[in-house]
Parts: structure tokens; sequence; C-alpha cells
């Protein structure tokens, strides 16, 4: 080869990624080391945005309990809305896959379906069924005189779930769904023909085998849940608020960007260290089952 | 006497029918092979033994109790899948040992057990390995070692050696047979080659759109084809039209220029099969012009044109001169180096 053709080569693949790699950093990079910048600078009622280096924002995020307090919640709502897709939703894959041809295709177009509706229509459906008195299915209780009052949903953790586990069913499906096709066909006969009933069948063979599936699904609708803004928008409002909803008002209500910022840039490094670490772990404790 | 018995076994699927009237008695320690081609019911057969599909009629028994009645869990059968169908999270020696904890060996009964199944395959040493880390003729073992540590009554193996290549599977087949002779399991081997099915078997059953067409001896269903599919199924074969003339005594078999005493009980128009390594070059017989020589090592392959058709003649590598392509030459065989069937549908 002659030298021409060798840098030729060289610089190619550069050059054909070059428009994409363009895009990555003009619309990524940057905004987010700016996003990183603006949270040491200062801010003030009146004198607005200062283009200073301090640590006020992150000392204050640091100290008042306030952040420790919504922070822990927005864990604790992504936590129990991932415990909750996974136990429906690997169950749901499961039997999904035990179904014959037309039926499969059917329900697969059933679950995969509220992926075409936009979050916020979706999470409105349960507004609408569950908001207050005017709420639907409230309605219809306490005119059946089944309730006094409507039933506790709108701005509760519980609620907040619920609908967030309901976005992010279909994900957890198809991570689970991605891992039992995976699985050798005959796998549950040959357990069977050893002499395993259907529960160890499940218990012994199938569910280590789905396992990074599941928690592969697990990862996506972690992090998905801990920076939602949609549903908990909806569901909890700013009575309720979350990390991505408080880092929202920083910025257009109180207009106090480098707060926003410093909230901001904290849920991203949390996130990525949660889901990189986690990713870790999984891949060396399931690494038979991953080659 | 029959130690495991199919009778008149049938299986459909919504309208087709798949498997058909299916007998068969097999005596404790035999091994018998399914041979057919692709998509002929073999693996169906074997799944209705093993219970995962019920058949649709016809009754299966093991020493004469009704196998159907019993769940696939519990009818103590060793099964070896075409895939092998380990369970990859699980090391080797936990594979095999987990038809053992199903039936609650205790621990140091089956870390024994386990530990003698895997040097049987000689796959002592890799009790700690995951099968994915094994490699194919690996896994095969130890599919076979899963299969047969809870000692079942009968072995049942769909195509076990059909992921290896050729000459890693000529090895397992050797180990394979010695290993049931040594243990003398019952094995029911299904495969669609036929040189694996003469090589292991007692008596081959061969099969064709999913019915039995003959029963017997590797040597038997090779030498004796009942029927046109089992002489072409099983190895490269000769059919040539031929007439047998009852109007001169004694009668004769006529094929060609080739002519011979005719056996007793047909007449009129016949099909004679002749295997290509018993037809010999002489000064009388079939005319032919050999087209093509191909050396084998030890042996040659002729393909020929007859007077009856195309003919394919191999012959010993024994140092004689043999004729070249173009050589014009006679094509004889004795009489009962042949099988004669009568000719439908002339
Ligand atoms: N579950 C099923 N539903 C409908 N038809 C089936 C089903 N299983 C098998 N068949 C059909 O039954 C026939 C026999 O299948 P089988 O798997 O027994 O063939 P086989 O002899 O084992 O072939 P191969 O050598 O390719 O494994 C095929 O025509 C197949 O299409
Ligand atoms: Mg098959």
């Amino acid at each position: 080869m002659s030298m021409a053709a060798e840098e030729r080569s060289v610089r190619a693949p550069w050059a054909l990624t070059a428009p994409a790699l363009m895009l990555f950093v003009g619309v990524l990079l940057i905004p987010l080391a700016m996003t990183v910048m603006l949270s040491f600078h200062d801010w003030g009622q009146y004198k607005g945005i200062e283009p200073v280096f301090i640590l006020k924002n992150w000392h204050e995020i640091a100290t008042d309990p306030y952040y420790a307090e919504m922070f822990w919640r927005t864990f604790r709502i992504a936590i129990l809305t991932t415990l909750l897709t996974a136990l429906l939703g690997a169950p749901e894959a499961y039997i999904l896959n035990r179904m014959d041809g037309r039926w499969k295709s059917f329900f697969l177009l059933v679950i995969l379906g509220p992926l075409l509706i936009s979050v916020v229509a979706r999470t409105l459906g349960w507004a609408l069924l569950f908001g207050g008195n005017n709420g639907l299915v409230n309605k219809l209780l306490m005119s059946l005189g089944v309730m006094r009052s409507p039933i506790p949903f709108m701005f509760t953790e519980t609620g907040m779930i619920i609908a967030l586990a309901h976005v992010m069913m279909p994900f957890m499906v198809l991570s689970v769904w991605a891992a039992l096709q995976r699985l050798d066909p005959q796998i549950e006969n040959a357990a069977m023909s050893l002499g395993a009933g259907p529960v160890t069948i499940i218990r012994r063979i199938i569910m280590p085998q789905i396992m990074p599936g599941v928690l592969s699904g697990a990862i996506i609708v972690f992090s998905l849940s801990a920076s939602a803004f949609a549903t908990p928008a909806i569901i909890g409002g700013r009575r309720l608020k979350v990390a991505a909803t408080l880092a929202y008002d920083e910025f257009l209500n109180t207009l106090n960007w480098p707060l926003g910022a410093a909230v901001a840039t904290l849920l991203l490094v949390a996130l990525v260290l949660i889901v990189v670490g986690s990713n870790a772990l999984i891949e060396r404790r399931y690494a038979e089952v991953f080659r | 006497m029959a130690y495991l018995e199919l009778d008149r076994v049938a299986k459909q699927f919504g309208a087709q029918t798949v498997v058909e009237d299916f007998s068969l008695s097999v005596g404790k320690g035999e091994f018998i092979s399914f041979l057919g081609p692709s998509g002929c019911g073999k693996t169906t057969t074997l799944q209705m033994i093993a219970g995962f599909l019920d058949p649709t009629r016809g009754a299966i028994r093991l020493e004469g109790k009704d196998l159907t009645a019993i769940h696939p869990a519990k009818r103590g059968l060793g099964i070896v899948f075409q895939s092998y169908a380990l369970f990859p999270h699980m090391t080797a020696a936990e594979n095999v040992a987990f038809g053992l904890e199903m039936r609650n060996v205790p621990r140091n009964e089956r870390a024994e057990r386990v530990r003698a199944a895997l040097a049987m395959v000689g796959l002592a040493g890799y009790e700690d390995r995951h099968p994915r880390r094994m490699s194919g003729g690996q896994q095969q073992r130890v599919a076979l070692a899963r299969a047969l540590v809870i000692k079942p009554s009968v072995l049942l193996l769909d195509e076990p050696l059909s992921n290896l290549d050729a000459k890693l599977r000529e090895e397992m087949q050797i180990e394979l047979r010695q290993i049931q002779r040594t243990i003398g399991t019952t094995t029911i081997l299904v495969t669609h080659d036929q040189n694996e099915a003469m090589s292991l078997s007692d008596r081959i059953v061969v099969m064709s759109q999913g019915k039995i067409e003959q029963i017997g001896t590797p040597q038997e269903t090779y030498e004796r084809p009942a029927s046109a599919f089992v002489s072409q199924f099983l190895g490269k074969t000769n059919d040539f039209a031929g007439t047998i003339d009852r109007t001169v005594a004694p009668t004769q078999l006529l094929a060609g220029s080739w002519r011979a005493p005719a056996p007793a009980g047909l007449g009129g128009p016949v099909t004679v099969s002749i295997r290509p390594e018993r037809i010999g070059f002489g000064d009388a017989g079939l005319s032919a012009k050999i087209i093509t020589r191909i050396f084998q090592g030890n042996h040659w392959l002729f393909q020929c044109d007859s007077e009856c058709g195309p003919a394919i003649v191999i012959r010993q590598n024994d140092g004689q001169a043999q004729p070249a392509e173009g050589d014009a030459v006679r094509l004889t065989w004795r009489p009962e180096d042949m099988s004669v069937r009568a000719r439908a549908g002339a």
C-alpha cells in the first residue's frame, strides 16, 4: 500500500464520522459543559447570573436537607417503579413468549402500542381517571357510595410510581423478551425429562437465564424513571417534586439557573455512576449467560 | 418380550398427518435407529415417546405399562437433544447433577455419580467448565452424561452428532456404541445419516413421510431393501427396468442383454435393484459405455451409460487394470446380489 493510500485509509473514518461527531459535540457536549460551568456561577434575586466561580450552589445542595430528601424521593420512586415493572413485566414477557403465533403478535402489539402514544397523553389518562373529584373512576366510586373521598392518587408517590410503571413497562417487557429469545427452545423439555416440575423449571432454569434481561431492563427503566419529567410533572405537580421537576422549576420559575444547573448536573452524575456501576456488576455476575 | 412397544401410533397436527400407523417393539438393551429424510416424522415420534407430544392415536408401552399416562417428568427417560439443550448457567458437573438432584439423591452419592458419568464420557477434569466454554463435542458429551447419569430406562437421542465435524462424529459414534454396549441401556437414535444408523444400530427403522418403510438389521435393510425408497435411501443403488419372460422354459429375467433364470412368483415388468459394488465387468451382460471414471483411493467409481439407463459401478482398487473412459463394457452380477420387485405403472 502506498503512503498516500495509507494516509487516506486513516483519514477516511474520521471524515465519514465528522458530521455526526460535530452534531454530537454541538448539541450534547457543549451544552453539557456549559451546564456544568453554570452550576458554579453566582445568582441573586436582583443581580441575576454572575459568571464567577463559587461553590455556593453545591454547598446549598450538600447542606440543605430539602435537596437530600428530594433526591432520595427521586431514587425511591425510580427503584420502586423498577421493581414494579420487573415483577409484572418479566412474567408478562414469559407468558407472552409461550402463547402461540397469532395471539403472540396481537399481545405484543398491545404491549408495545403505548410506545406510539406520547408520555403526556398516557399520564393524562391516569389523571382523567383518578384526578380528584372529577376523575372518572373517583366519580363512579363516589356516586356508587363505595368511597367518600377520591382515591389518593394525584400528588402521591404511589400514584407517580403506578403511572411511571405503566409508561416504562414496554422497555422491561422488550428486554426480557429479547433474553427469552436466546433460550434454547428445548431447554424446558430437557429439564422436564430430568424430572423437574414447572415451578423448579422456572426457578432453576428460566429465571437465571433471563436475569440479565431483567437487569438490563431494570437499568433502562431506572434511569428513565429517575430522570423522567412529564409523568412526575403531571401527577406530582409542584407539590411533590423530583429532581427533574425541581431543576425545571429553578430554571423557568425561580430563574435561578445556576442552582437548577447544579441539580441537573448532580442527577446526571449520580445516574451515570449508578448505571455504569450496576452494568459492570451484572456483566461480571452473569458472564456465563452473556457469552 | 418387548421392552418398549409402540402400537399403531399416529400423530396429526391439524389436518396434517405427520406419523401414521407406527408399530415397533424394542427389546431390552437394543440399539434402534430411526432413519429417514428431513421432515419424515422422526423427531415427532421420539417426542411422543419422551412425552413432549401426545399421540393422536395408538399406544406406547414400557414393560407393558401405558407410558402415555405418565407425565414426561416421571417417565425416567434420558434424552439428548440435537441442540444439546444444556443449562448454560450451570457448570458441566451441575448440569449432570440436575437430574440426580430432582431425584433427591444424597449429596455424596450425587458427587460420586456425576464424577463417574463425566469420566465415562471422557470429560474427567471438566467438572467446573460452563457449557459455552466447551467445544461442540465436549458439550455433546456433557449432554450424554446428563442423560445417562439418571440410569434411564430408555435413552433417546435426537440427531446428537449432526453438529459435529466428520472426524469427531466418527469418533463419537464409536464411543457412543461402546458406552451403550457397556451399560446396556435400551437406546433409540434419530438420524438422517445412513452410515451412522448402519454402524451403530442393532436394527434400523427406515421411515418416509411418517410411515415405516422397513424394520431390519443394517445388513437386511441394505441387502434386501423392502422398497425402492429404502434401496435409494440406504446407499447408492442401480435400478434397471427388466421383464420376466414366462413364455420360455425355464422362465427368464431380462434386463437389456443381461439374462438369468427368473425368481419364482413374479411376472411381467419388474425393477432390478443392484448395488454398484456388486457389479463387475465381464464378457457378457448389460452393454454399457463408461462416461467418467473417478479414482477415490481405495476404490474406483465408474459412471456408465447402459442399455437400461445410467448405471454406477464401484470396483475395489485391487491393483488390476481398470477400463478407461469411453470404453465399451459389459456389466454383470450374480443373481443372488440383486433384488427384484414388480414394476408399478408398467
Ligand atoms: N408443532 C408442529 N405443528 C405442525 N407441524 C409440525 C409440528 N412439528 C412438526 N411438524 C411437521 O411434522 C413433520 C415432521 O417433523 P419432524 O420434526 O418429526 O421431522 P424430522 O423427521 O425430525 O425431520 P428433521 O430430520 O428435519 O429433524 C414436518 O413436516 C413438520 O413440518
Ligand atoms: Mg428432527
